[in-house]
């Protein structure tokens, strides 16, 4: 054990002994990190199972103006990000800065594949006067049901507005790790950032992966 | 001359000079400061507001402000204190200080994010002195649906907002401590020879982890409703403001044990070092900061036992209250049991400990009281309410916080503060705080509504009693102010362990040295054995 404080390192910060003590310190920050993000989107799940428990035929009805074939497609866009992250973390710990830049790129163009459907999602709606205020009007449904509509897709925004905010932050950091890896910071004996940073996105993609059930495909057992 | 000596030897204060040295510091002692200089100015602007609600209240009628200006007085001191002083008091700056040298630690495991936590509560601090400074807001700290949505025109945003950031503050330091905890430990250091203040701050972070994120969230809601007029909480498009009073309850009971679990812990140190004795019961202690972090969870529709919530879920809700008089009794038992034969002093931080078991008892034993669904509907939202949570707030978190300063404050400065005037202040904050604090329950027990500031005249003895008492209780934090002050000049030079004390944090120079330990540490004994450093005899 060393006892003298030492040169710092990236790979080895001054408050700790051993490489491996910092890697096991970063990874465990942010498993605890992903608890806490698990606990905020915690949130808005309960209000959704609280209000649909409360409305399950207007919030069917609702969700049934979503496009489901889009939002599927979107989902498969992120999972094959969460694959190419996969990738990239793969090329890390075999030390080839090619391969980490390449997926890392990759995987920065699905998320922003995402995030431009995702626009094109909300831009819809804007038209469809389906965003919750003075203007909204949701066709078929009773004057008295229209508030719960507007629930629906409170939810809706808040819930894949938040997920979105979350992506634009995962994008940053993949642009950061981009500039670093291309600039050679990581190697298969340093590649932590890397590391963490694909369990951050891995969370984020899990998170559409509930979102995307209970948005788009709720009205599914109505047999309208 | 000891003094020149002292000066010239390297520690962290003058390892590195000017303003940027603190600013950027990565050094969790120096970061622990900066918390201290933060929280006592917000202690004191809350304390300002407090100040002007106790003037107020001096008569039956509203002479001295309009119901408006006293609306966003008490909202204004509960945000302050609570989001500013409370939750960060002993974790950000006995925490900071502390935790890494108690487990012999050069350092928390992330430094940087420990400055940006800092940071985080100055601008999130700033975002709230905006509003207050800009006009208020009136909604209560509780920031209650559909008021602060829709009807109050009043700075609810800026003021959210600060709390949001400042809930960032509060869920990074409760992650560095964790991951410090887990991975940071001295060869030797195992769990159960930890002190039992790392085991409080730990139960601490981990409510801190859990919990805040749930008020983030709730915040994020309520700025959508306001300002983007999405309906979560509206009920006339069949949102539920109740939903919104579980989302914030989940985060603010358990906020309750961030204040005060961390004092429990500073009062384990206390007790054993001025006994001289290990505390009684180091498991049970131990296990019942984690037991309280774990409870604090399960109890928070007791807020609600008048908010429509199911007659279900509140006899369930008032049960599960009632588990966490356990775990908070075995820490009072045992601290009562340590003192048992014990060779006990009676220094300052000990005068503070006495205090904070009895405030304590009152506080928790009233809030058997409240959790009991009968007799909370009678005390709903009166000044029995009001009491107890400052029982518990004041009268515990406040006075270990002052306890563990003077405790700790020579290895933080390296100088002694002056015993007697110390004494004094603590005999005058204790019967301050028992003269603001006691007339209240008999207030609420009564029926004084809390949150009013017109009332009928027969409650006016009370009241002036209460306000009497306030005065007293300002005083006496005042003086530990000044003289702490004057104690970084003209304090004695304290030695390395001016208490005789058993923790790693006490084995190296007084103040430390930048990495605290000029040679790591290894463990080879239980915690609180005093049988290691009773013989050593303190020079000086």
């Amino acid at each position: 054990m060393a006892s003298e404080a030492h040169a710092e390192t990236p790979a080895l910060r001054e408050q700790f002994d051993t490489e491996e003590q910092q890697k096991d310190a970063s990874t465990l920050g942010m498993w605890i990190f992903l608890i806490t993000e698990i606990m905020f989107f915690g949130g808005m799940f309960l209000a959704y199972i609280v209000y649909r428990g409360a409305n399950p035929l207007v919030f069917a009805v609702a969700s049934s103006s979503l496009n489901v074939y889009i939002g599927a497609a979107n989902t498969v866009v992120l999972l094959c990000s969460s694959f190419t992250m996969v990738l990239a973390v793969r090329g890390a710990q075999l030390g080839q800065r090619q391969t980490i830049v390449l997926f890392l790129i990759l995987t920065l163009i699905l998320g922003g594949v995402f995030l431009g459907v995702k626009a094109y999602e909300w831009n819809e709606k804007f038209q469809e006067h389906h965003v919750p205020g003075p203007a909204f009007h949701f066709e078929g449904l009773p004057p008295e049901l229209q508030g719960r509509a507007q629930l629906f897709f409170s939810l809706y925004f808040a819930m894949t507005g938040l997920h979105a905010l979350h992506m634009v932050i995962g994008v940053g950091i993949l642009s950061l790790l981009i500039w670093q890896a291309r600039k050679g910071t990581y190697s298969a004996a340093y590649m932590t950032p890397v590391d963490v940073s694909g369990l951050y996105w891995h969370f984020v993609d899990i998170i559409w992966i509930f979102l995307f059930p209970l948005l788009y495909l709720i009205d599914r057992h109505l047999g309208k | 001359m000891i003094t020149a000596a002292v000066q010239e030897r390297e520690h962290y204060l003058n390892a590195s000079y000017g303003i940027k040295s603190w600013l950027l510091t990565k050094d969790h002692k120096r970061i622990g400061l900066l918390y201290l200089a933060t929280i006592t100015f917000f202690f004191f602007l809350g304390g300002a507001f407090a100040t002007l609600i106790r003037v107020e209240l001096l008569t039956p009628q509203g002479d001295l402000v309009s119901s408006e200006t006293y609306n966003k007085l008490f909202t204004m001191h509960g945000v302050a204190m609570v989001f500013f002083f409370l939750i960060p008091a002993i974790p950000a700056t006995l925490g900071n200080f502390f935790l890494p040298m108690m487990i012999g630690a050069r350092d928390l495991a992330f430094p940087r994010i420990n400055l940006l936590s800092w940071y985080l509560l100055v601008l999130g601090g700033l975002l709230s002195l905006y509003a207050m400074l800009a006009g208020g807001v009136d909604t209560g700290w509780t920031f209650y649906t559909p008021y602060s949505t829709s009807y109050s025109n009043t700075w609810v945003i800026a003021t959210a907002l600060g709390i949001f950031v400042a809930g960032f503050s509060s869920i990074l330091t409760g992650l560095n401590f964790i991951v410090t905890v887990h991975r940071m430990r001295a060869p030797g250091m195992t769990w159960f020879r930890l002190p039992l203040f790392v085991w409080s701050t730990y139960a601490t972070s981990v409510i801190q982890v859990l919990g805040t994120p749930v008020l983030a969230v709730t915040i994020i809601l309520l700025f959508c409703e306001r300002v983007f007029h999405l309906g979560i909480f509206d009920p006339t498009r069949g949102g539920d403001p109740v939903l919104f009073q579980h989302l914030f309850w989940f985060y603010s009971h358990p906020a309750v044990y961030i204040m005060v679990l961390p004092a429990m812990g500073v009062i384990s140190e206390l007790v054993s070092v001025y006994s001289r004795k290990p505390v009684f019961g180091y498991h049970f202690v131990a296990f019942a900061s984690v037991a309280i972090a774990v409870l604090g969870f399960l109890v928070w529709g007791h807020h609600l036992f008048v908010s429509t919530q199911s007659l279900y879920a509140g006899l369930v809700f008032s049960f599960l209250s009632y588990f966490v008089a356990i775990p908070s009794a075995i820490k009072v038992f045992n601290w009562t049991a340590t003192l048992y034969k014990g060779s006990i002093s009676y220094a300052t931080p000990m005068l503070y400990a006495f205090g904070f078991i009895g405030l304590f008892t009152i506080g928790g034993l009233t809030g058997l009281f409240v959790a009991a669904l009968g007799f909370d509907v009678h005390v709903t939202d009166t000044y029995f309410v009001v009491a107890h949570f400052h029982y518990i707030m004041v009268g515990g978190t406040i006075m270990a916080y002052l306890g563990g300063l003077h405790y700790w404050w020579p290895k933080m400065t390296g100088r002694m503060y002056p015993e007697g005037w110390a004494k004094l202040s603590a005999l005058v904050i204790f019967l301050g705080f028992n003269l603001t604090f006691f007339p209240q329950f008999v207030l609420g027990y009564l029926g004084m509504p809390r949150r009013y500031h017109v009332y009928p005249p027969e409650f006016q003895v009370l009241h002036v009693l209460s306000t009497a008492g306030a005065s007293v209780l300002a005083v006496g934090y005042v003086i530990p102010m000044i003289y702490f002050i004057w104690s970084l000049r003209y304090g004695k030079v304290a030695g390395a362990n001016p208490w005789n004390a058993t923790g790693l944090e006490w084995q190296t120079a007084s103040p430390p040295p930048a990495h605290n330990f000029d040679q790591s540490p290894v463990v080879t004994h239980e915690a609180y054995d005093y049988s290691t450093v009773l013989g050593e005899v303190e020079v000086g």
